[in-house]
This record gives structure tokens, sequence and C-alpha cells, in this order.
């Protein structure tokens, strides 16, 4: 097994293209457990820490770029990108330990491909777009492509994330990520639901997203629950039928983190709780 | 019968809280846990499992392993050439390493001794095992029932009815009068069943060994255990080696709570260490703990208890069935012996059925059987309290246990603390703390019997007047600094002139194992006895140097003083000086005491707690836990208060998220600590121990056993608590979100 540490993004997608078992080591939280249980023995590991673009966060054309190997404790760290993004920020914050996140990062996050990723929901609803860099180039891709299945991705060969790029906050606009795990912290999604809204000057709510995780093999984001608050002030009436519209839109299994049923009530749950807390930091009052 | 041990007395250092002896080690990290030691030439070891819950295993092919650069060892049973004659000796090998039948998924069949840990993984996954695949059952209603998959036949005892399958193999039963009369005189009536999950201790360490067996017979074994003495007496067994030519050295501990009473890999070791002629190192994966050792047993309960108006339990029965995983044994007698014994009965009935699973062998887990015992009784209790609008710790106290009762299981206690720790309840500012909405809180009693057992202690009087005390028994709840403390009280010497060790198997006769909360106890007692040795010696000395009659010289603040003025007027000597010409006086001081120490007091606990469920997840959060419990005499209050908040944690984690979870294929789907949820630090509130000293009649000072009693209440307490706040009786463990949710959108 051979350890690289590449300096810039061309020798990175170099050494990936060489190579289809070589796998790209970002905050490691994942590889190296798997490394470790011996279900994985990559040929190569392409440390991106020594690349300095990835890591850095940095203000681009109003929004925020986020390198890949940017660990979430610096995001939790960074005030205006917070202020931005706080349902995206909290989201990475719930990754772990606080070990753990002075090392996880976003791009590994999205790209280990886990339906229950805390961070993916909460990217998806912000629009969040990934940079791809590969032999044939760079490209952006909304996040929400990029899982394909089960710890499977739409990346081609020698490609990778370099970052993840948050839009320019919408005027009158929050977004939240709330999870349900059956202890208080150091867990993985039972469900997780991701919601964003921005609002009209009469207080009415324009736009909205709404994103659930660990209720099918990738995150749904989901017209008819955005449907249900759109054109409402996100009473009390619209969160019922939020709630219900996610409970409808999960598909979630039978394992040992829940049943299908629970997944499903708790879906409706995390919906109504995420989308209060979104339209209160819309209007400024959270 | 206990014997009456205890005077009262002033103590000086047995109270105190002195920093930690083991502490600077521990949190610097020096201390030498299992996996710390390494010997020259040392291969690494590793043992290929079972993915089978049940399967014969009609050949192994060893060759390819055998064949690897640098694999010094492969061994599978076929290599255990002796046959121990004793059937539990027989079943600890056919637990280490699977004969004709792999019996649960994590099963030993086959294990290595290579150069580096990557041969010794690379030669597993060379190994060759033909399985044909067999029925298997892992649960324990399933496998009591005629027709179910038999693990191994034959081994059911006689005392078992007719009617269940050979799985089941042995039934207990205990209690007086008559039950149903009882309920005859009950205004109600409850009956009740219950389950709870099979739950590991969680120990932080993996089991983990070096091994070395010479072709002399002379073997060394450092291992983490909570019994380098069992562990010698049980390799030496299963190996048919002399236990004299195996020293076994424990080192220090990351935790046991019972699951390391047991062997489970220690004999491979030796094997391994045999063939190769190599010192090998053994150590499990996290993996490895959960598969392949024992979690404690499930339960499948029946309880029926009666009780009139006014809060008078008549009537009381229970049946327990509890999973002995794929060995026989088991431990529902003790659920069956600790279920209603915090109660005054005359009317008590209850019995235990062991039950046989393609699990691994259940083992010890904190007074095992007893929290399993208590739960379905005092949720029962409680749901009787609810309907006839009675007060819970009121309706205790008028069938609480006193000095005299006749326990549910056979004795007659003698002086005991249940009263006072249900009256400390009542007073407490807990119980009268108001609750917010969706909250409840919940109480309940439980009971453990403490142990006492083999015990030997040697205390050696240094030349320079130090003391060094050597001890066998590994020191899992702060040993070390309670037998110094004890021998610095009986000397009356200071604290620091006394240092305790974890002497090995060549260096002091047989110990039983860290178990049933004996060691402050019964090795407390063994040191104030092996102390009080040495100051007779010291005596004598001191009588010597003086002329004297040792009969008119007394021991007191660490030196020897004329017993009065008709002894003659002679300055005190202390131990300093004593020491310092003992080779004059007769050669080196020593005192020890060698007992199987009885009179272990019996210890009781009441715990409070109060939870919150949220309506619309079934989520629980532990919000208030005040643990109230008997230590007698609490030694060292830190560790006696850590042992109460311990107890209590593991509740908590058996109650709400912790379970062995089977898939269908009678795999475990969660052997890691993900997926197998004890609490974290976030999920507990700060929980309030409060300390009651009934002295116990069989200790010198008073001493009972504290370590296990406080797992007992837990279960049924946060249970009691839940119920109350969710607004429905919850009658299945672990109470976990996605089952409370169920339960609040049934009611």
């Amino acid at each position: 097994m051979r350890f690289e540490t590449p300096t810039s993004v061309d020798q990175a997608v170099a050494l990936l293209a060489a190579d289809p078992e070589a796998r790209v080591l970002a905050g490691g939280t994942d590889l190296l457990v798997r490394l470790r249980a011996g279900q994985v023995a990559p040929s190569v590991i392409i440390d991106i820490k020594r690349i300095s673009e990835m890591t850095v966060i940095s203000q681009e054309d109003g929004g925020w770029r986020i390198g890949a190997a940017v660990p979430s404790a610096e995001m939790n760290e960074h005030a205006a990108l917070k202020a931005d993004w706080p349902g995206v920020v909290e989201a990475a914050d719930l990754i772990g330990s606080t070990q753990i996140q002075g090392r996880a990062t976003l791009a590994g996050n999205l790209c280990n491909a886990s339906p229950a990723a805390d961070s993916v929901p909460a990217m998806v609803v912000a629009g969040a777009l990934a940079r791809i860099a590969g032999p044939n180039g760079t490209r952006d891709v909304a996040v929400q492509d990029i899982p394909s299945g089960v710890g499977k991705t739409s990346l081609g060969k020698g490609e990778l994330v370099t970052s993840i790029y948050l839009p320019p906050k919408p005027a009158h606009s929050g977004d939240a990520y709330l999870r349900f795990i059956p202890r208080s912290e150091m867990d993985i999604a039972v469900v997780g639901c991701g919601v964003a809204v921005a609002l009209d000057d009469q207080g009415k709510i324009s736009a909205a997203r709404v994103a659930l995780g660990a209720v099918a093999p990738t995150v749904i984001l989901s017209q008819s629950c955005a449907d249900t608050l759109i054109g409402t002030t996100g009473d009390d009436a619209a969160l019922d039928a939020l709630a219900a519209a996610a409970t409808a839109e999960a598909k979630p299994i039978d394992d040992k983190r829940g049943t299908i049923a629970f997944r499903k009530d708790v879906a409706g749950v995390l919906a109504k709780r995420a989308a209060k807390i979104a339209i209160a930091r819309a209007k400024g009052e959270a | 019968m206990p014997k009456d041990e205890y005077q009262s007395r002033d103590f000086k250092v047995v109270g105190t809280r002195p920093i930690r002896p083991d502490g600077i080690d521990k949190v610097t990290g020096k201390a030498r846990y299992g996996a710390d030691i390494t010997a020259p030439g040392m291969l690494w070891g590793a043992i290929l499992r079972s993915p089978h819950a049940h399967a014969r295993i009609r050949g192994i092919d060893t060759s390819k392993a055998r064949a690897i650069k640098g694999v010094k060892a492969v061994i599978t049973r076929d290599d255990f050439t002796y046959q121990p004659e004793d059937s539990d000796m027989a079943d600890i090998l056919d637990n280490c390493m699977a004969g004709e039948t792999a019996r649960y998924d994590g099963h030993a069949v086959a294990a290595v001794a290579a150069t580096s840990k990557s041969i010794a993984r690379a030669a597993l996954a060379a190994i060759e095992v033909d399985y044909e695949v067999l029925p298997h059952v892992t649960d324990v209603d399933e496998a009591m029932k005629p027709g179910a998959p038999v693990i191994e036949s034959g081994r059911q005892q006689e005392n078992v009815p007719k009617g269940y399958s050979e799985n089941v193999t042995g039934r207990s039963q205990y209690g007086h009068g008559d039950p149903e009369e009882g309920f005859k005189q009950a205004d109600l009536v409850i009956k009740r069943s219950f389950k709870t999950a099979a739950t590991h201790q969680g120990y932080i360490e993996p089991h983990a060994c070096l091994a070395t067996l010479g072709s002399d017979g002379q073997g060394d074994l450092w291992v983490c255990t909570q019994g380098h003495y069992m562990v010698r007496n049980v390799c030496a067994g299963v190996l048919g080696l002399d236990a004299g030519q195996l020293r076994v050295t424990a080192s220090e501990i990351g935790g046991g709570f019972g699951g390391k009473t047991h062997v489970w890999m220690e004999p491979t070791a030796l094997m391994l260490a045999r063939k190769s002629g190599k010192p090998v190192k053994l150590m499990m994966s996290r993996d490895e703990v959960f598969r392949a050792t024992g979690p404690t047993a499930s339960s499948s309960v029946d309880v029926k208890i009666g009780m009139t108006k006014d809060g008078k339990i008549t009537g009381a029965a229970a049946t327990y069935r509890l999973q002995a995983g794929a060995y026989p044994g088991g431990i529902a007698f003790l659920s069956a012996m600790c279920g209603f014994a915090p109660y005054d009965l005359e009317n008590v009935r209850t019995e235990g059925f062991e039950v046989m699973t393609n699990r691994p062998k259940a083992a010890a887990y904190r007074a095992p059987g007893a929290p399993m015992g208590a739960y379905p009784v005092e949720s029962v209790i409680d749901e009787l309290c609810q309907k006839l609008d009675l007060d819970p710790l009121d309706a205790r106290l008028k069938n609480a246990a006193r000095e005299g009762t006749k326990s549910s299981y056979g004795p007659t206690y003698p002086a005991i603390g249940l009263e006072a720790t249900l009256k400390a309840a009542q007073s407490h500012p807990h119980w009268t703390a108001p609750l917010g909405p969706n909250q409840g809180r919940g109480v309940a009693c439980g009971f453990w019997f403490n142990f006492g057992g083999d015990t030997c202690v040697s205390l050696m009087v240094n030349p320079d007047g130090t003391v060094s005390l050597s001890e066998g028994n590994p020191d899992i709840g702060g040993s070390r600094a309670s037998m110094s403390m004890m021998a610095a009280e009986e000397l009356g010497v200071p604290l620091d002139q006394v240092r305790t060790i974890i002497a090995d198997t060549a260096s002091l006769g047989q110990n039983e194992v860290t178990d049933g909360s004996r060691v402050t106890f019964a090795v407390g007692l063994a040191t104030i006895k092996a102390a009080r040795h040495a100051v007779e010696i010291m005596k004598e000395r001191a009588a010597m140097t003086w002329g004297i009659d040792p009969e008119a010289v007394d021991w007191r603040d660490g030196a020897a003083h004329p017993a009065g003025p008709n002894a003659g007027k002679f300055p005190p000597m202390t131990i300093k000086e004593i020491a310092a010409i003992a080779s004059n006086t007769g050669g080196p001081i020593a005192g020890h005491h060698e007992v199987n120490a009885e009179g272990a007091g019996v210890s009781f606990a009441t715990h409070m707690v109060d939870t919150e469920v949220d309506p619309e997840t079934g989520a629980v959060k532990v919000l208030r836990y005040t643990v109230f419990q008997d230590a007698g005499k609490a030694v060292h209050p830190d560790y006696v208060e850590g042992q109460f908040q311990g107890g209590a944690a593991q509740g908590i984690g058996w109650a709400i998220n912790e379970e062995y979870i089977y898939g269908d294929d009678g795999r475990l789907q969660n052997a890691g600590f993900l997926d197998y949820r004890i609490p974290v630090a976030s999920d507990l509130p700060m929980i309030e121990p409060v300390i009651l000293e009934i002295p116990n009649p069989g200790h010198p000072y008073g001493v009972r056993g504290v370590g296990e009693t406080s797992i007992v209440p837990p279960l049924a307490a946060i249970a009691n608590s839940v119920s109350r706040a969710a607004g429905v009786r919850l009658t299945s463990l672990p109470m976990s979100p996605p089952k409370v949710l169920a339960a609040l959108k049934a009611e």
C-alpha cells in the first residue's frame, strides 16, 4: 500500500486516474475505520490535505467555497459562513465527536455516499454545488447528484471533489437541519431532514427546499414537501401538511436502527421541526 | 451465618478520600493493560470465527495458511489433544475452540500465530472450513419449545419438567407459602409478561493476553482478567497442565463488570505458544468481543402480584426464562432468588429456566440475573401502586424486608439497609421536586447477595518500616486504594507508608475472582487480619526488646506501647524502629491471612429517576437520577459513589438502548459501539449518590460490597418513570424510541 501526498489538484487527478484501486483520503474518518476493519485494501491512498486550495474557506461571488479538505471544526468556527448557512454548519457539526470534527469534511461526507450522511440533506437544500476535477477538466454538479446509491458515487475514473460551493444566501432566507438519533451524540442518523426557505416581502414563503436523509438509498429532495410550504406563512396547518408529505415521501427500510413506520413518522416530525427553525431564521428571529 | 466481626470504632483513614494510587499512571498512559505487554520474538495470534449461527464442521484445511511465509503455527481443535474429564472444563475448551459444531456466530474454529498482524490476517483468510449449516435458534422462548433446533443433546437436568425442548437444561424453584391463597386476599392482582434484551458489559478494554509455554511444561501468561487464579486453574484444567507450572500475571484492567471472570481465548494463546515455541500475543477486536465473549442473558418473564388496598403484598409469583447461550449453565436461578428479595412476603414462589440457544455463552454481568429479576417485579409493584393510588415508596416500606425477615430465597436476614434507603428517598428533595409535561418519576428497589470466598493477603513490613501489601485480585474498583487504607488504619500508619500490589499466581494462595462485590469485603477482611498478624509480631519484638511479656504490649498510632504502668516504663517503639532491628529480633516481619471469607452482608438500594418522553419520537431523556444504597461502611467514598453512578449508568443503557440484535440468519447485527448503544456522557444527568452506612455484622469495619447492587434497580426505575411519563406501561427492554413510539401510538 502506497501513501501519496500530492500538492496540486493535477497531481491528485493523475494519481487517481492511474490506479482504479486508489482511494482519496480527506479526514479519513470513514476510510481509516474501514481500513482497520479490513473492509478495504486500497493500493494507493491519496491524501489531499497538502493541496493548499483544498484546505481553505473563501468567499466567491457572494457565496462560499469550502475546500474538500476543510474539517467541519473550521466551518463551525467561521462566523460569516455560519451566519449565512447555519443549517449546513450545524449538520457538519453533528458528525461524530469533537475529535472527529477536527478531521471530518463535507466533501468526504458526500463522497462516502452513506444514506445517513448528516451534511448532505443540509447541502442539498442549500443548493450546494460540488466542484469535480478529473482527467477531462473541471465541472460543477449539484451535490444531490454525487451519491448514486449506498456507498456509490457518480464520479468518473480519476475524478475527485475538490470543493463544495454554497451559493449566496437569498434575502429573508433560512436553513436548518435536524436528525434523529437514539443517543444524544456520537451516533448515526436514523432520519435526517434539511429545510431551506425564503420569504417574500409579505412574510410568505416564496421558495422552499426540503430534503430527507436516511430514508432511501440517497437523499430525497422532495418537491411535494416544498409545495406544502410555498405560499404559506409556515402556519400550523402548513407544517402539519409538510409532516404528512414528508412521511409519505420517506421510503425507508426496516433495520437495526429503526422500523419503516418509525422512520416515516419521525421524518414528518423532523420536517416540521426543521421548518420551524428555518422559518424563524428567515424572519431573523433565530 | 454471618460472624460477629463488626466492632464500632473511630476511623482515621477509612472514610476519607485520598488520591487513587493508580491515577497518575492511568492518566499519563504509563499503565500497562493487556495489550501493552510484549516479549522478545513475540508472534501475533489471530482467531478464525464461524460466520454461521449453527453449523457442523465437516473439515478444516489449513494447508494454505501453513504455507504462508511468516506463519509459525496454525491450530484447530485437533491440536487440543488433552480431553478434560470435568464437564465445565470441557465446555470451556469447546467454547474456546469449536469441536464438531460451531454453536454461534463468532465461535472460534481455528487460530494462527504469525510474525505480523497482517500475515496472521492473511493466514486466517487462507483457512478453508467446510461447514454444514444447521437450523438455529436465538430466541429464548422459541428455544424452549419442543421441536426447536437442539444445541447439544443430553445436557438436560432431571429437574426440568416434561414438555420442553432439550435446550432447557435446568429449572430452579424458590419461595415459601402459597401465592394462590395470597392472591385471594388481594384487592388487585396484576399479571404481566416482560422481556429484556441481551446486553454486553461494554468494558472499554478488549480481551488481550501474552502467552509462553515451553516444552518443559512451564508457562507464563500475562492477561487482562478479573481473576488470574481462575485463568490459571482453567487453562491448566483445559490443557492438562499442572497449575503450579503456569504462572499468570494480571495486567491493569480496563473494565470487566463480570465479563472478565471467564476464559474466552487464553488456552488458545498458550496452545499457539506451545506449537510455535514463541511468545504469542492474542488480542480481540471489538467485533470479537461482542460476538465471542458473553453478554448477559436475555430474559422472558411472567410475574403475578396481589396487593391489598392499603399496599400489603399478599401473594407473589414469577417465572424467569433466561438464555444461557451455547453451553449449559445460566443465571435464571439468580433472577428467581433476587426478584422478590427486598420484600417480607408470606406467599412467594419463583422458578427459573436455563435455556441453551445459538448465541455466545452468557457471562456474568454486574449482579448477574438480579436486574432482570427485579425489573418485572418492580414494574408490577409500580403498576399496582398506580391503580390503587398508593405512594410507591410507602408501599415498598410497608412490605420491606427487615432484620429477621425470612427472605424469598431462603435465609433469614441479619441487619440490613433496605428501609434506610427507602426512608432516605422519601426525605430527599428529589422526591418532591415538580415535574413538567411529558415527564415522569419512577422508583425501584434492588438487592444483591454480595460474596466473600477464598482470599489470601500478605503484608510485609519492610526494613525502613514501610509496608508492602500483596493481594491476589485485579484492581477493578479501587482495591489497591481501599486495601492500603484498611492496612494503614489497622497499623496506625500514614496512608503513604503502604503500597498495595496485585501479586501473580505464584506469590499467594488461591484467590477467588474479582466478582460478587467481594473484594473490599473479603480482601479487606484478610488485609485487616494480616495487619493484625503483623501487629502481633511487632508487639512480640517490642516485648522482647523491653524484656516484658507480649501481652503487656499495646499497639496504637503505629507504635508499640507498654500496656499500662505495671508493664514498665518504656518509650513507644514505632513500626520504623521495630522494623530497623527486625533482623536482630527474629528476622523479617510479615503478616498474612488466608480465609474463605463468610459473612458478606447483603446490600439493598432504592433508585429514583425522572425522565421525559418525546411524544412525537418516543425518545427518552433522563433528567435526574438519585441512588440510595447501603454501603455498610464506605472505605473510600469516591469509589463507592463511582460504583453507585456506574451501575446506574449501565442500567440506563440497558433500559433505553442497549441490545444484541440478531438477524433471521442468526448473526449478530450490531457488533460494535455504533449500533450497540451504551450511553455517552451527554446522555446522562449527574447521578447523585447517597451513601447509607448500616454496618455489616460480618466485617470488622462493617463493610458491604457495593459494586453490583447499583445496576439492579435502574431497569425498573426507568421503566416506571417512562411508563408514568408516557401514560402507557412499557414491558420490554430496551425502551428504544421505535418501541416507545409504537406503544404511544397504540394507546
